[in-house]
Order: structure tokens, then sequence, then C-alpha cells
């Protein structure tokens, strides 16, 4: 269906519109926050991509870049703990 | 078209709204705070929304089960790192402050 894959190239487009953020920053912060939404918009684009597709493959592949970005997330916030607004 | 599929493909469209609007405020809110507001009402209500249209739509236990894992894992490490990134720029802006009253004197 047509729908489906419109809103696919919409959430890859939310995706793509937070990486401004990610190269300007300002901050550390602001960086962390664009890693972690273009992770959100990705799990979210690859669960559409699986219903259009008719692939239940792509949802475990979903829940796999979920992980992936929770401890990333988490990670740099921990590593850079005093230092973010620098 | 069923009930079900419509309640399924309207869950999609307002998931996918809410991450664009989440990338629009990324995008062009002016400070951190509020662009934090931003990205945790994507992760929370965005992924959850698509999550449980593509359930609706889908409808099988295969497809039920990494859905409802990827929604409750999304949701739970936005709100952590969410948190975690306020409570480090709030406590670093107030020890800015204190600096700055301490020199000042």
């Amino acid at each position: 269906m047509i729908l489906l894959e419109t809103l696919a190239c919409l959430t890859l487009f939310a995706a793509i519109a937070a990486l401004p953020r990610l190269f300007k920053g300002p901050t550390p912060a602001d960086r962390i926050m664009a890693l972690q939404f273009c992770g959100t918009a990705i799990v979210a684009t690859l669960i559409i991509l699986g219903l259009a597709e008719a692939a239940p493959a792509l949802y475990n592949l979903a829940l796999v870049f979920a992980c992936l970005a929770a401890t990333a997330g988490v990670a740099f916030v921990a590593l850079r703990r005093g230092k973010l607004r620098s | 078209m069923t009930l079900l599929e419509l309640f399924g493909y309207a869950c999609l469209c307002g998931g996918a709204a809410f991450l664009l609007l989440a990338a629009l405020g990324l995008w062009r809110f002016s400070d951190l705070y509020a662009r934090l507001h931003a990205l945790t009402k994507a992760d929370t209500a965005g992924v959850a929304l698509v999550a449980l249209g593509a359930g609706c739509l889908d409808g099988r236990l295969v497809a039920i089960i990494p859905l409802g894992l990827t929604a409750i894992l999304v949701a739970v490490s936005g709100a952590t790192t969410g948190h975690l990134i306020a409570s480090a720029a709030l406590g670093e802006d107030e020890g800015e402050d204190e600096n700055e009253e301490a020199a000042q004197p």
C-alpha cells in the first residue's frame, strides 16, 4: 500500500532532518540528542518498512537498533559527565 | 477495511507526525531544554504509536512480541537518556552560576 511507503519515507526524512543538529552542535548535549533522535526515527522507519514489505525480520532489526541506540545515548552521557556544555 | 485496520493506519500516521514534528523542533528550537522536550515526546509517543499501529495491522504473535519489546525499550531508554542529559546540563548550569557568583565579589 502506497501510504505505508510514504510514511516510511517521511520518518526516514525526519531522521535525516536531525543531522544538521548532529554536525552543528553547538554543545555536545545537542549532538547526543540528535543521535538519539536518529536512532528513534530509524527504528520507526524499520517498523513501517517491515509492515509494508510484510517482512517480520525487520521488526527484529528494529529491536536490535533500539538496543544499540539506548546503549549509545546512556554511554555518551555517562562518559562526558561534567563536560556537556563545553 | 475493518475498524482495527483503520485504527492501525491512524496510529501509524499519528506516530509519523510526532516524529516529523520532533525533527522540526530539534532543528528549530533555540534552547537545549526545549529541544530535549521535543526529543522525549518523539521517543515515547512516536515509536509507541508506530508500534501499536503496526501491531494492529499485522496481528500475528511473531510480529507483536518484537514490536512491544521495541516500544518498551525505546520509551525506557529515551526517558532515561533525557533525564540524564537534563540533570547533567542543569548541574553544569548551576555550577557555572555558582562559579560566577563566587568570582564576582
